[in-house]
């Protein structure tokens, strides 16, 4: 007969669940069916009730996995016999997932995210399958974080779904499990936020069930098992009686209550109910004694204080506590001379084994980024205490594994990247001697020749500073040297290095990908037995570029006049209105708290080398414990920034009559190019959007001149149907519009003086990282408030922080330098158009790098077909027609457009 | 009154009878290739085609209908088991699915419509959907377990045409149920349930399904796995007017699993039970007071509300059950408590 079964808590196997379980991901994505089925098999084993099935991992086909998972699972009864949970975020896969589910299954999930209509499709999808539903507390605004905000989103889905029909005892809650001790205070309260609000959600929706993702709450404490298991059954025992009644857990891991160690118990009952403000921190303390299951372990992690002086040293360089450095380097040091040693080897021997434990973790991938800069800092601070009693002892020069110029080159002012390989060198050993930004050539190898280096780094961001780099490579040769130069930074790359900078330089030239690498390849550069082969290697496969490319008959370029006769035929019915306040507008001084809010997330990990999407990445696997960690620190810093008011953004926005001729926009603006009103600066405190504007021009009053902006245009052959795009495209060939933008974020400089000062480097690579947060997010809100209210043609327009990041809007902002007009010296035009200089206090470098460096300029195009796209390739009859359009001779032509051509 | 809120209210004051065979009935015709084809100039042998007969020969499932409800039949069922372009295709007469189902639904009709008009009595045509002989969740090929002939929206797909032709012509013209019968595979049945509900979302009305399930073994499962309790679980969202049982086994072998049905399930149980189990050459030989007297039980017992039946069963078996329940009280749907009913193979239920 047959076999009902009832509970009164649901536990759903997470095995099966690529996000959960590192070893079925690897079995899927090796394709290993069979063994990934045998997985399953030992979850319904091992007492799983409900099976949760998730694909959703970046690198795999869902759709096809969900499927082929599902189909191979329905033919094994043992593992058929109980219901499954069809898992993933996106609905196209669960769609996938439920065509092939015979039984009755739950999905997970929904929410009104993307608002009420599309929940209710989807709601009334999963009624016609015959399946009940997780709904997460998420709501167009974001995932409900509060009770009250819980309560509200679960009380509205619920109050749409009776209204559909839907039954309600398939409705299934998620008010979101989120973490608790992160250091961050608003996060406190999230167990008891939880909690509370099941009971409510309860109360006020008849036959629904409460669901949640338990590893969430405990990820503060990733790697610490014994914790992890401790708070899941602690926040279980409370939230369970609350109403929770089903969890995605592995059920094997959690621990009975009353066997929780108390101590332990009590700490985290503080954490789960919010008992007070220290708590969390409690917590955190109390955490590193059940570390890992190794007694030893766990003794050594509590009680490193009381190791040996090398020991202390270690730990704190591979943990960043920069707290005891000082005294512990102090004691190693009096030992040291007690011994009658020299003060230079408490940094030979015990900080730098130290450090080579933190390169060796760094190296195989078990420390990250941000981790290692804090160990910088311990490092540095160690460095700067025994200087002194260095200086004093004057012994000889000691060397390190090698020394290192590095500099950004001239023209160019970014160097967080730079100052990231710095760090990161100085933690493997290497000294480096770090000449800055804007640094010429000359100062460049003189400063080798003095420091007697073994090689020299150069980093750049934008375009032009890669022909600056060819210009220190051939300045090298003529000088004679031959000492390796490594080439690095955002723009380069491993074929421009080939094809460019190590023809012109005899010694070797490496191009270094990332951070990550740069440890490596100054190693074996300093190295006696494997330099050579590395060289000859590098420099082979440099070759091998350059052949290739001379062979590969490049893809073909139309001629321009074919590439302009298959140029975008916008619709010019669609264009926008006229500006409702045209000219040109200053902002002095917008609110910082409100650019914050408009920051995108994303950037700044992969600037930190964290590879992933925020804020999926703090939850990451790999990376997400470091993630959330740098996250939190940002977060912090932020707090100041606003509080104390660091930095001040200052920006200006034009909108002039325009039109297009052939591929240039002509634009129609007052001479002198200022209107009444410039320079009055905004009050701080006006919000934006309610800021004064200065008057429009009155027209026929002011002398007008025309401004050519030449734009250019794709000239790879494409397929049939495809334009041969032009930013110029976009705009009327008369009466239309056309914009220009410029911010920047002053500030930094006392700041990260005061960092450099303090042997800081993570905070001074924090707030630089920041300060270009800032940047990105005044451009993003500022072209809000040209669309909603300057040019004013999208005043309704309700976009989520995340819509915009995904440029979900009407109308683009292509900035000079980048892929639609990868002209850097398209600035200087902006900028006089705007008077840039004195409305935002901006300057541009000879390459036409904006400084201060955390700055965007762009321009605006409000046509609704406008797209960015990227120019690539030119020829060089564009490069001819180009060079005449700007008025430039052909050879300035050519080193603007380098990296476009040939 | 809908046709749904018309038929509860029949059901509730009396065990209603659907109808018996038809393929066992029509083998008695003693048809021929010939009387099969018809005029329509088919390339393959329609031999055995019973569903074409609506258009070639439909004197013959019109004296079948006649006589089920001259026994006493409150509902009648259209002929169309097999007249959707899956099962057609092996007669070469796919782009027959819509006629076949048009006319069966059209006969059915009329002489629903006859027999309400004589005696005042409501009647009511369900429009019979076979599983088709393909399968959702099983593979063909013992030796790749994830692979499989068809897909769901194909199936759905498939289902949509045949529901979409019963239903034609509207209320009092097309059926007035959509009986999915036979179900061997859950998830086959699941895609016709999809099919039947965006058949009335896109006619903006109510498509009442009659769902009935075969049992394949004597534990009480069906072809894909699934428990009596568990295909409950999985159809539910159906909103079925009738749940229940046919086909596979004669009423003896079904009788702790109508028992099981009839407890948990929220709407009408109908079930129409084989004339017993075949003999060896094939044949039914239960006789129609044998049937009548089995099937009479589970009215007494109150397990059921709608009885008829199935392959082997004649007009003289309806009319035995007709005569056997006449008078009976019909049984109270049951009320279960309001309870999360999940499903593998076997049910899952949760605690409030």
């Amino acid at each position: 007969m047959t076999t009902s079964s009832s509970t009164s808590f649901v536990n759903i196997g997470e095995r099966t669940n690529v996000t959960g379980s590192a070893r079925f991901k690897k079995l899927i994505m090796a394709g290993d069916y069979p063994a990934a089925v045998e997985v399953a098999r030992q979850q319904v084993e091992s007492g799983a009730q409900v099976l949760d099935v998730n694909m959703d991992e970046g690198l795999l086909d869902a759709h096809h996995a969900m499927t082929t998972f599902l189909k191979l699972i329905a033919a094994e009864p043992d593992i058929a016999r109980i219901p499954f949970m069809v898992d993933s975020s996106k609905w196209s896969v669960i769609e996938a997932g439920l065509k092939c589910v015979s039984g009755k299954p739950i999905v997970n999930s929904i929410s009104m995210k993307e608002g009420e209509e599309q929940f209710l499709a989807q709601a009334k999808k999963c009624m016609a399958y015959g399946a009940a539903v997780v709904v997460m507390a998420f709501d167009e605004v974001g995932q409900a974080d509060t009770k009250d905000r819980k309560v509200e989103i679960c009380e509205r889905a619920y109050k749409l779904l009776v209204g559909i029909g839907f039954p309600l005892e398939d409705i299934i809650f998620d008010p979101n499990v989120f973490a608790v001790a992160t250091g961050i205070e608003e996060h406190n309260n999230y167990g008891v936020d939880f909690i509370e609000a099941c009971k409510e959600i309860k109360a006020r929706c008849p036959h629904v069930h409460i669901s949640g993702g338990l590893s969430n709450f405990s990820f503060s404490f990733r790697g610490n098992e014994p914790v992890r298991r401790a708070m899941h059954s602690v926040f279980l025992y409370y939230a369970i009686p609350a109403g929770m009644d089903m969890a995605i857990v592995n059920a094997g891991q959690l621990d009975i209550y009353d066997d929780i160690d108390p101590e332990l118990r009590q700490a985290v009952e503080d954490v789960v109910l919010n008992k007070d403000p220290e708590a969390g921190d409690r917590l955190v303390a109390l955490a590193e004694r059940y570390r890992g299951t190794d007694v030893v372990a766990e003794k050594a992690a509590a009680e490193w204080r009381s190791l040996g002086v090398n020991k202390r040293l270690e730990y704190a360089l591979v943990k960043g506590i920069d707290l005891h450095v000082v005294e512990d380097t102090e004691e190693a040091r009096l030992i040291i001379a007690g011994n009658g040693g020299r003060p230079i080897e408490v940094i030979e021997g015990p900080l730098m084994d130290g450090m080579n434990v933190v390169g060796d973790l760094f190296g195989s991938g078990k420390m990250f980024l941000p981790q290692v800069v804090k160990s910088a800092r311990v490092m540095k601070k160690a460095v700067a205490h025994l200087l002194p009693y260095i200086e004093a002892a004057k012994e000889p020069g000691a060397r390190g594994k090698g020394k290192i110029i590095m500099a950004t080159v001239k023209g160019d002012v970014h160097d967080i990247g730079k100052n990231i390989v710095g760090v990161v060198l100085q933690c493997n050993g290497f000294d480096v001697v770090d000449l800055g930004v804007m640094v010429p050539w000359s100062k460049i190898l003189e400063s080798a020749n003095e420091n007697d280096a073994d090689m020299i780094g150069l980093s750049g961001l934008i375009t032009p500073s890669l022909d600056e780099m060819v210009t220190v490579a051939e300045e090298m040769k003529r000088a004679g040297m031959t000492m390796p130069l490594l080439i690095g930074g955002a723009t380069t790359s491993k074929v421009h290095t080939a094809l460019r900078i190590a023809p012109a330089y005899d010694g070797p030239v490496v191009h270094v990908l990332d951070a990550s690498r740069a440890v490596g390849v100054a190693s074996t550069l300093v190295s006696d037995t494997i330099r050579d082969e590395f060289v000859t290697k590098t420099a082979d496969e440099y070759e091998a570029v350059r052949i290739s490319r001379a062979n590969k008959g490049q893809s073909e370029l139309l001629p321009l006049e074919t590439a302009r006769a298959r140029g975008f035929v916008a619709d010019f019915a669609m264009k926008p209105p006229a500006p409702v306040k045209p000219g040109v507008h200053v902002f002095a001084d917008w609110d910082l708290s409100d650019l914050r809010d408009y920051i995108d997330w994303t950037p700044f990990f992969r600037a930190w080398e964290l590879a992933g999407n925020f804020p999926a990445i703090l939850t990451d696997e790999v990376v997400g414990e470091s993630a959330s960690s740098l996250y939190a620190d940002a977060q912090a810093m932020l707090d100041t920034i606003v509080a104390e008011k660091w930095l001040t953004p200052r920006g200006v926005a034009g909108l002039w009559p325009a039109r297009r001729e052939g591929d240039d926009v002509v634009v129609t603006a007052p001479s002198p190019l200022r209107g009444e009103g410039w320079g009055e600066g905004q009050p701080s405190s006006a919000a934006p959007g309610t800021a004064p504007h200065p008057d429009p021009l009155p027209a026929g009053e002011r002398e007008q001149k025309e401004v050519r902006l030449p734009m250019l245009r794709q000239q790879i052959a494409k397929r049939e149907g495809r334009a041969n795009m032009c930013l110029a495209d976009f705009v009327d060939t008369q009466d239309d519009w056309f914009g220009g933008f410029a911010v920047g974020i002053h500030g930094i400089n006392d700041h990260t003086a005061r960092f450099k000062a303090d042997n800081d480097d993570y905070n001074d690579i924090l707030l630089k990282a920041l300060a270009d947060r800032f940047a990105e997010a005044f451009a993003e809100r500022l072209h809000k408030h040209v669309r909603t209210d300057l040019w004013g043609y999208a005043p309704d327009e309700q976009l989520t922080n995340e819509a915009m990041i995904k440029e979900q809007y009407r109308g683009i902002r292509p900035a000079p330098g980048y892929p639609a007009c990868p002209d850097h010296s398209l600035k200087p035009i902006l900028f006089d158009l705007l008077d840039a200089p004195t409305a935002t206090g901006l300057e541009l470098t000879e390459s036409f790098a904006m400084f201060p460096t955390a700055a965007v300029s762009g321009f605006y195009f409000g046509h609704p077909q406008a797209e960015y796209f990227g120019v690539a390739r030119v020829g060089r009859d564009q490069l001819e027609d180009y060079a005449a359009r700007r008025g430039a001779d052909l050879k300035t032509a050519e080193r603007w457009l380098r990296p476009n051509l040939d | 009154m809908t046709p749904r809120e018309r038929f509860n209210a029949e059901a509730a004051k009396r065990i209603l009878i659907t109808d018996g065979a038809f393929g066992t009935e029509i083998q008695n015709w003693k048809l021929d290739e010939a009387a099969y084809a018809g005029s329509l100039g088919l390339s393959h042998d329609q031999k055995g085609n019973n569903d074409i007969l609506a258009i070639t020969k439909p004197d013959v499932p019109e004296t079948i209908t006649r006589e089920y409800l001259e026994a006493g039949s409150d509902i009648v069922s259209t002929n169309t088991f097999s007249a959707n372009v899956i099962s057609q295709a092996d007669y070469g007469a796919e782009h027959l699915v819509r006629e076949i189902n048009v006319e069966s639904a059209r006969i059915a009709r009329a002489l629903a419509t006859e027999y309400e008009a004589k005696d005042g009595r409501p009647r009511f045509v369900a429009g019979a959907i076979g599983p088709t002989n393909k399968t959702l969740s099983l593979s063909p090929d013992v030796n790749d377990p994830g692979f499989r002939e068809i897909d769901f929206d194909y199936l759905k797909g498939v289902y949509r045409e045949q529901i979409d032709a019963l239903l034609e012509g509207g209320e009092g013209v097309g059926v007035d149920f959509i009986l999915i019968e036979t179900v061997f595979d859950t998830l086959n049945a699941k895609a016709g349930i999809m099919a039947a509900i965006e058949a009335g979302d896109a006619l903006g009305r109510d498509v009442p399904i009659m769902m009935s399930m075969t049992l394949t073994d004597l534990s009480g499962r069906n072809l894909s796995g699934h428990t009596v309790e568990a295909f409950w679980h999985a159809v539910r969202h159906a909103k079925p007017i009738t749940i229940g049982l046919n086909c596979s086994f004669g009423a003896e072998q079904l009788r702790p699993h109508v028992k099981t049905l009839s407890a948990i399930a929220d709407t009408l149980i109908m079930v129409y039970p084989n004339a017993g189990l075949p003999n060896e050459l094939g044949e039914y030989d239960e006789q129609p007071e044998t049937t009548a007297g089995l099937v009479g039980e589970w009215a007494v017992a109150k397990q059921v509300n709608v009885l008829g039946g199935c392959c082997g069963s004649t007009p003289a078996h309806i009319k035995a059950m007709a005569d056997g329940v006449r008078g009976l009280e019909p049984r109270a749907v049951a009320r279960p408590e309001v309870r999360t009913k999940l499903a593998g193979l076997e049910p899952f239920t949760m605690a409030a």
